[in-house]
């Protein structure tokens, strides 16, 4: 059985059944709210979810079983008495250590759980760093939005904000350096300087059988990187728009990666009215169309940044993905044919998924 | 002392109770006692700076107020979402 947690504008909505069918409502919980993300621990079972309720703020919550009680998260917060609020939690991340859950959020923030998430901690460094005067928000704010363990290395971190590049850590977290050698934001200056971190970065994917490769999709470009995350290879080249927002991976395969373009930063829709999902299995040298079973026209949807979820690696990848329109797709072989999981769920944030028994 | 009433999740947060007699001479005064005295509700109605959160309306003897309104013993103080929130 797969389980879906997708995030939408008016909730969350559990969702499970099989690849090749439409998938049966299971739960739904936060009715009526925001919720941005959430996640299935899968060494704990634990669900975890980010909500944004209009009036009380960004919160995040944990449960055993999500239609049952949920407790809300401790720490998630910024300084007491200063100048910045909390406004959103976009994205929660399983870490290497035990028990270690990570959170990203705007304004440029990362939070750090040792229990499993049910108490954070703002880490300092990226919060006080000396660049922070300089960065800029993106249209969805100034987020935190991708987080990147190294498998086996827990010091080992890469986190993207947007507007504020790729940073990297070696110690935990204790020190950031920037990470954008190679990008080219044709939204600036040819003569900005080297270190500008005014990068809009909109996600990164690690390959976990070959840590030290990421891929990114950026605001007007796909990249690679071969050194974990310090230069970038522009790879976009195959594919029908370099604009785009969520990005998927088999784990199986460092060589693979999926991506959804958009028509262009002005235009957030499928390109042509043509939903389509494109892959790689060869760094980005070469992309393929996948759209066996996708609408074939008339379709402009947007695909948000967190709304492209995979379960399990190689020939029975799963892959899922939804849509503002409250539609959702699902690919139970790597992406060679389509199906629909749901088709009238409110606009869809984000989409998790895992598989059981 | 002024008295705050309190609904929904905010009741919960608070004990679970509706009415709380609690002192400050500004609404931001009393708000930030009822944090103290209910920690769990810290965040809920003001965030990290200590400001009201943008979609919650306070209402002192009726009327809307801000938090830097001033109160009086005897004062009613409700807090309620704000309409401009439910989208």
């Amino acid at each position: 059985m797969t389980e879906l947690l997708i995030g939408t504008k008016k909730g969350l909505f559990v969702l499970e059944g099989e690849p090749g069918t439409p998938f049966d409502v299971s739960a739904r919980a936060f009715a009526g709210e925001p919720v941005e993300y959430a996640l299935r621990d899968p060494r704990s079972g634990r669900v975890l979810a980010s909500v944004t309720s209009p009036f009380y703020g960004p919160k995040i919550w944990y449960t055993d079983d999500p239609a049952g009680e949920w407790e809300q998260s401790r720490g998630v917060e910024l300084p007491a008495g200063g100048e910045s609020a909390l406004v959103r939690i976009w994205v929660l991340v399983t870490g290497e250590g035990d028990g270690t859950v990570y959170a990203g959020g705007d304004p440029g923030v990362l939070l750090e759980s040792l229990d499993g998430g049910a108490t954070f901690e703002l880490n300092r460094a990226l919060w006080e760093h000396p660049t922070r005067d300089k960065w800029q928000p993106g249209a969805g704010g100034l987020c935190l939005h991708s987080i990147e363990p190294w498998p086996g290395e827990p010091d080992r971190l890469a986190v993207a904000i947007s507007a504020a590049g790729v940073w990297l850590t070696d110690d935990g977290g204790a020190t950031w350096r920037r990470g954008n050698e190679g990008l080219n934001a044709r939204y600036l200056p040819e003569d900005t300087p080297a270190d500008e971190v005014a990068l809009c970065v909109h996600r990164l994917g690690r390959a976990p059988a070959r840590p030290e490769r990421i891929f990114m999709q950026f605001h007007g470009g796909v990249y690679r990187s071969d050194d974990g995350g310090g230069t970038w290879t522009d790879i976009a080249d195959g594919l029908p728009s370099d604009f785009g927002f969520p990005l998927a991976l088999d784990p199986a395969d460092p060589d693979s990666a999926y991506v959804i373009p958009l028509t262009a930063d002005i235009d957030r829709v499928t390109p042509d009215g043509i939903v389509r999902v494109y892959e790689t299995r060869d760094a980005g040298a070469t992309w393929t169309p996948r759209g066996d079973g996708l609408p074939p026209e008339h379709a402009y949807l947007t695909v948000l940044r967190e709304a492209f979820g995979h379960t399990g690696q190689g020939e029975t990848l799963e892959l899922y993905f939804g849509a503002t329109s409250g539609a959702v797709f699902g690919s139970g072989d790597a992406g060679t044919s389509w199906f629909d999981v749901a088709g009238h769920l409110p606009p869809v944030l984000s989409v998790a998924a895992s598989r059981s028994g | 002392m002024p008295t705050v009433r309190l609904r929904g999740p905010l009741k919960r947060l608070a004990g679970d109770r509706a009415e709380h007699a609690i002192e400050g001479s500004t609404v931001a005064e009393l708000l930030l006692a009822l944090e103290r005295a209910h920690p769990a509700a810290r965040g809920w109605i003001l965030d990290e700076r200590g400001v009201l959160r943008p979609h919650i309306n306070v209402f002192v003897n009726g009327e809307l107020g801000g938090q830097e309104t001033q109160l009086e013993a005897g004062d009613r103080i409700e807090v309620l979402p704000a309409i401009s929130g439910g989208r």
